[in-house]
């Protein structure tokens, strides 16, 4: 019955303003491995944004209040570079950043196994190097390649994508112009393999049909991105072909 | 503490002592440079360049604001440093730390003492409205000699900076976004950083030699006249005066190694 729904809305639904069909994501690029110094990394860019992610550790915590003694922990730092909007951005953290940073760790830890390594802590940093629409989902895209890169034990690599809703319709993956004009979004992660969401947020105006219809849709981007980070990652070990 | 250069510093020195280096160079051997201009859509000039394992991105980005009192018809220039924790596993997230402000300060002086870009022409309206050109400096991976990358990274991204015509009609500012202008840049500067280890000089210094270093020696070099524009030493060991004419003498002969790149 809703597939149907889904299937009637989307017959109806005009071409977006970039072009695009109202399930079709924006070119993606996904690489492992860019630095030297870090223990994992990864870049990603969708469309204009340009992401780069790094990951230190499990190593000694040296922040005391955060060690725990029978597990690990994570603490993640989203940072904008001051070049990477249009107008430019003062230096270091601010309320928006700090949000997303605790957002992003709580939708990351549940594919981690850091029950193995207590009292340490792993360093994530999303860094955007530039922005345009869709920065956490990418840079939580981008941290979850960067972990695996690390070689972190994880359960399931986790996964980013959003829907919203532009001029009436319910679309994939809201460019920054589509954000701004838009009525609604709606950012989630995945873990692909079971279909659990550890990522979800919304603001807008939507009916309940919509959100199902938003939520299945960004599912939906969150999948065909996850082959994409696999395939970043076995490119960066040489195990393809 | 890092233990590690403890015990390397040992063989480091040696290698050093007996004419060679760790990996290979020359003592006045750079390592490989490469420069990717305009990588950021969004900044007016960005350049993201490689040296060695080193990575620096880039940005520029321009206001109008009101001149300082004394200079009322110059434009502002204003570098600022961020050492991204992401860049080695010591840097952490905070205010700027004492190394990221001397960073942006050296590679700042370098900049400004050549004159390289003619700061008289970004003044739009004498006393009152001026281009402030915000020079942000990301430091993404920190493999060794942050100064040199960085000079080059932003001389790179002003040479592709482009600002919109600025004009005042009836006492108000007008924009003109069509008509873009090249940044008036007029010199370019070479900056050569060199460490002291043990009874040697080198070029460009690794990782590896800067967790060993003596001294160091940074000195900026412009490209019209082979004019010294700007010097640091850091270290706590003292050097010569011949160490230091000689850094000056390599740092001239070899700075047309680093404009190539800026063609």
């Amino acid at each position: 019955m809703i597939e149907e729904v889904f299937f009637i809305s989307s017959e109806n639904k005009q071409l977006r303003a970039d072009g695009r069909a109202y399930d079709e994501l924006r070119p993606i690029k996904i690489k492992a491995g860019v630095l030297k110094r870090a223990d994992g990394s990864a870049y990603v860019e969708v469309g204009g944004n340009k992401i780069l992610a790094s990951v230190y550790g499990p190593r000694e915590t040296y922040i005391r209040r955060l060690l725990k003694p029978n597990t690990g922990v994570i603490k993640v730092r989203y940072n904008m570079a001051p070049f990477s909007v249009d107008d430019r951005k003062r230096p270091g953290p601010d309320r928006r950043s700090n949000e997303i940073s605790k957002i992003a760790a709580d939708a990351l830890r549940p594919a981690l196994m850091l029950e193995s390594f207590p009292r340490s802590m792993v360093d994530i940093s999303i860094e955007i190097i530039e922005a345009e629409g869709g920065t956490r989902c990418a840079g939580i895209t981008a941290a979850a390649v960067a972990l695996a890169d690390a070689g972190i034990p994880m359960r399931d690599i986790p996964v980013g994508c959003a829907a919203g809703k532009m001029n009436g319709d319910i679309v994939l993956d809201l460019s920054e112009k589509e954000d701004k004009e838009g009525q609604a979004d709606v950012p989630i992660v995945i873990l692909p393999r079971t279909g659990e969401i550890t990522l979800l947020q919304a603001d807008g105006k939507l009916t309940e049909e919509e959100f199902e219809e938003a939520l299945d849709l960004a599912m939906e981007g969150c999948m065909r991105i996850s082959k994409i980070q696999e395939e970043a990652l076995k490119e960066r070990y040489n195990v393809n072909g | 503490m890092n233990v590690v250069p403890e015990i390397s510093k040992r063989s480091i020195v040696k290698l050093i002592n007996n004419g060679k280096r760790a990996d290979g160079r020359d003592f006045d051997q750079r390592r490989e440079i490469v420069v990717e201009p305009n990588i950021i859509t969004k900044a007016e000039g960005s350049a993201k360049v490689t040296l060695g394992d080193t990575q620096v991105i880039v940005g520029v980005k321009p206001s109008i604001g009101e001149p300082f009192a004394d200079t009322p018809d110059v434009g502002v220039l204003m570098t600022n440093c961020e050492m991204l924790p992401m860049a080695a596993p010591e840097f952490e997230p905070g205010p700027p730390s004492p190394e990221s402000i001397e960073l942006a300060r050296v590679v700042d002086r370098g900049i400004r003492e050549s004159e390289l870009v003619d700061l008289e022409k970004l003044c739009i309206e004498e006393g009152k409205k001026v281009w402030m050109l915000f020079i942000d400096l990301h430091v993404i991976d920190y493999d060794g000699n942050l100064f040199d990358c960085a000079n080059i990274a932003v001389m790179a991204a002003l040479l592709n900076t482009k600002l919109p015509t600025a004009s005042i009609v009836d006492d108000e500012l007008v924009l003109d976004e069509e008509n873009l202008m090249d940044l008036p840049v007029r010199d370019k500067v070479a900056l050569s950083t060199f460490v002291k280890i043990g009874n040697g000089m080198v070029l460009d210094p690794s990782l590896e030699e800067e967790e060993v270093l003596d001294a160091r020696l940074s000195v900026g070099v412009t490209q019209n006249n082979s004019y010294i524009s700007s010097m640091q030493k850091g270290g706590e060991v003292p050097l010569t005066r011949d160490e230091i004419l000689d850094a000056v003498h390599t740092a001239i002969a070899t700075k047309d190694e680093i404009f190539e790149y800026l063609e």
